[in-house]
């Protein structure tokens, strides 16, 4: 039973933000998804301030082994996430993780404060990929920025903070340190790398933004050495993901120093893929 | 009734050429019979990843008939290789293996006007398009609600399905070469059919390419008729994870064609 960040989970998988959204599935699958509910811990989709529609279409692209999106976190904001999302949330059979993502430390501040007062949240996650409208710098691809926002949402919660790193640095592990020194429990990674794809036929690029972030197999190796890279310089937990389809890529997450590992795209092509996972890696560590 | 909870194995009972496209059937022992609008997501167990790495994600189908198998329910569908996904499920043989998610999705809802003097159900389908209309058909067939279909068609090549899925009734044709029914567009004879007094009791439901989709949607919404789309957009899952399936709502904001559809109310959406 692994421990993380003091919450007991029943086996090592999770699920990536924004890549299984288990109120949608509950409705398509009933009650069966509770009772084979995949994850040891369920992570929200990414929510803000305020609701957001997400990007225009076309917003996903096939490539090889992987895909590139282009979402635009669509959500219903903070008053419509604890309305109408937090309770059905609740009724999942594992702990629950809000990921949270805001444009300046305020708003930062008042989501995590907000949902850090719920009952039925375990942990926040704060999905740093979005530039600052003060300053227009991506929060997480500068130390700085992310050590002052980490350590502003830090004295409004005594819940668990997660911090998601963005892979599109040149060394995601400083950015690792300073969101440890800003009082990060833990820190996740790797987010979608940023890339484009040109549609063959129109000759336009293959989602509507012109660029957006590839996930999938074709990412594992990178996440792995960024997971092994900042497993070297903190000594907080981390949730290594990146591609992970089978128990074999997760014990090589583990080997390298993650705690836990989280499944994302491949729930898009076996929606059990966490719990095979799971039982893959089980057997995987068993046979050592 | 809810899909079964993951993806499962189903082995492939049929697989040929009809016209330029390819009818195969599923046995699916484990699902509940579809309905029609419905799909499923499907990947081939071996040689999925087979040609630049591609396909990765399995490809979402409707469900063109269905009946009951020895075991469970026979799925079958009809597909043009227009991809490396679709091209791969074009080589399915009898006894292969497939990964198959579902019933997803919504349904057809049947016409709110059932009294003596409807028009009942214009069924329009172009193409591809034609599939999950011939489960339809049969469905309404079975309730004795009075159904016309309207097919199109571009050229001989591409009215594969016909004789499979429509063999049994009484359809219009159009094709856009002429070679058979009315040359021009099958939305041509919807507005025909739109021109009767009893129009307005009808309800249209259609399946094709966006274009053939946008104008059945404009003569209906003009004419105040019912009207159901089915629509396609991308789709990594099906299941309403991925967020990928968006169209532009009506009231603002976007549908996940996976869950709030593939079938649409014309008042629903901005554009087919």
């Amino acid at each position: 039973m692994p421990e993380f960040c003091g919450i007991e989970l029943a086996h090592p998988v999770i699920n990536a933000s924004g890549t299984f959204d288990a109120i949608a599935a509950r409705k398509v699958y009933g009650d069966e998804l509770l009772e084979r509910f995949p994850f040891s811990a369920y992570v929200s989709k990414t929510i803000t301030l305020e609701p957001r529609a997400g990007n225009e279409p076309q917003r996903i692209w096939e490539t090889p082994a992987g895909m590139i999106n282009s979402i635009g976190l669509p959500n219903k904001g903070l008053e419509g996430f604890l309305a109408d999302d937090l309770p059905r949330l609740a009724e999942l059979p594992v702990p629950l993780v809000v990921s949270v993502m805001a444009t300046s430390r305020e708003e930062f501040s008042k989501l995590v404060q907000t949902v850090g007062e719920r009952s039925e949240v375990a942990a926040i996650e704060l999905n740093v990929s979005c530039p600052n409208v003060h300053s227009g710098l991506i929060v997480g691809e500068q130390p700085v920025e992310t050590e002052a926002t980490v350590e502003a949402v830090r004295a409004v919660t005594a819940k668990p903070l997660i911090v998601k790193l963005t892979p599109n640095v040149p060394d995601p592990a400083e950015v690792a340190v300073a969101a440890e020194q800003g009082g990060a429990d833990a820190v996740s990674l790797i987010n979608t790398l940023k890339a484009s794809a040109i549609d063959p036929v129109s000759g336009r690029p293959g989602v509507a933004a012109g660029h957006g972030g590839l996930s999938g197999p074709a990412v594992r190796p990178v996440a792995l050495a960024q997971v092994r890279a900042v497993a070297a310089a903190v000594s907080v937990p981390i949730v290594g993901m990146g591609g992970i389809a089978s128990g074999t890529d997760a014990a090589e997450f583990l080997s390298v120093g993650a705690t836990l590992v989280a499944v994302g795209t491949e729930s898009f092509r076996d929606p059990e893929a966490g719990q095979r996972v799971a039982a893959e890696l089980d057997l995987n560590l068993r046979s050592r | 009734m809810t899909a079964p909870f993951g993806r499962r194995v189903c082995k492939v009972s049929e697989s040929r050429a009809s016209g330029g496209y390819r009818f195969f059937s599923l046995i699916d022992e484990k699902g509940p019979p579809p309905l029609p609008g419905q799909f499923y997501m499907l990947a081939t167990e071996r040689h999925w990843e087979q040609r630049d790495l591609r396909p990765f994600l399995p490809r979402a189908l409707s469900v063109a008939e269905t009946g009951p198998a020895v075991a469970g329910v026979r799925l079958d569908f009809l597909i043009e290789g227009v991809g490396p996904g679709t091209e791969r499920l074009c080589e399915l043989e009898e006894g292969e293996s497939v990964w198959v998610n579902g019933p997803l999705g919504n349904s057809f809802s049947p016409p709110r006007d059932l009294s003596a003097g409807a028009a009942g159900a214009i069924l329009v389908g172009g193409g591809i398009g034609i599939a999950p209309l011939a489960l339809l058909r049969r469905t309404f067939a079975e309730r004795n609600i009075p159904t016309r279909v309207l097919l199109g068609f571009r050229s001989e090549r591409h009215s594969g399905g016909l004789d499979e899925l429509f063999a049994c009734c009484e359809v219009r044709l159009a094709s856009d070469d002429g070679h058979r029914g009315h040359r021009g567009y099958v939305t041509d004879l919807l507005a025909n059919l739109l021109e009767g007094d009893d129009a307005r009791s009808a309800a249209v439901y259609a399946c094709g390419p966006p274009a053939m989709l946008e104008t059945v949607r404009t003569l209906c919404l003009e004419r105040g008729v019912a009207c159901e789309l089915a629509m396609e957009a991308p789709m990594a899952c099906g299941y309403g994870a991925c967020f990928g399936c968006a169209v532009p709502a009506a009231d603002g904001g976007y549908l996940r064609l996976c869950v709030d559809g593939p079938v649409v109310r014309a008042t629903q959406v901005t554009h087919a």
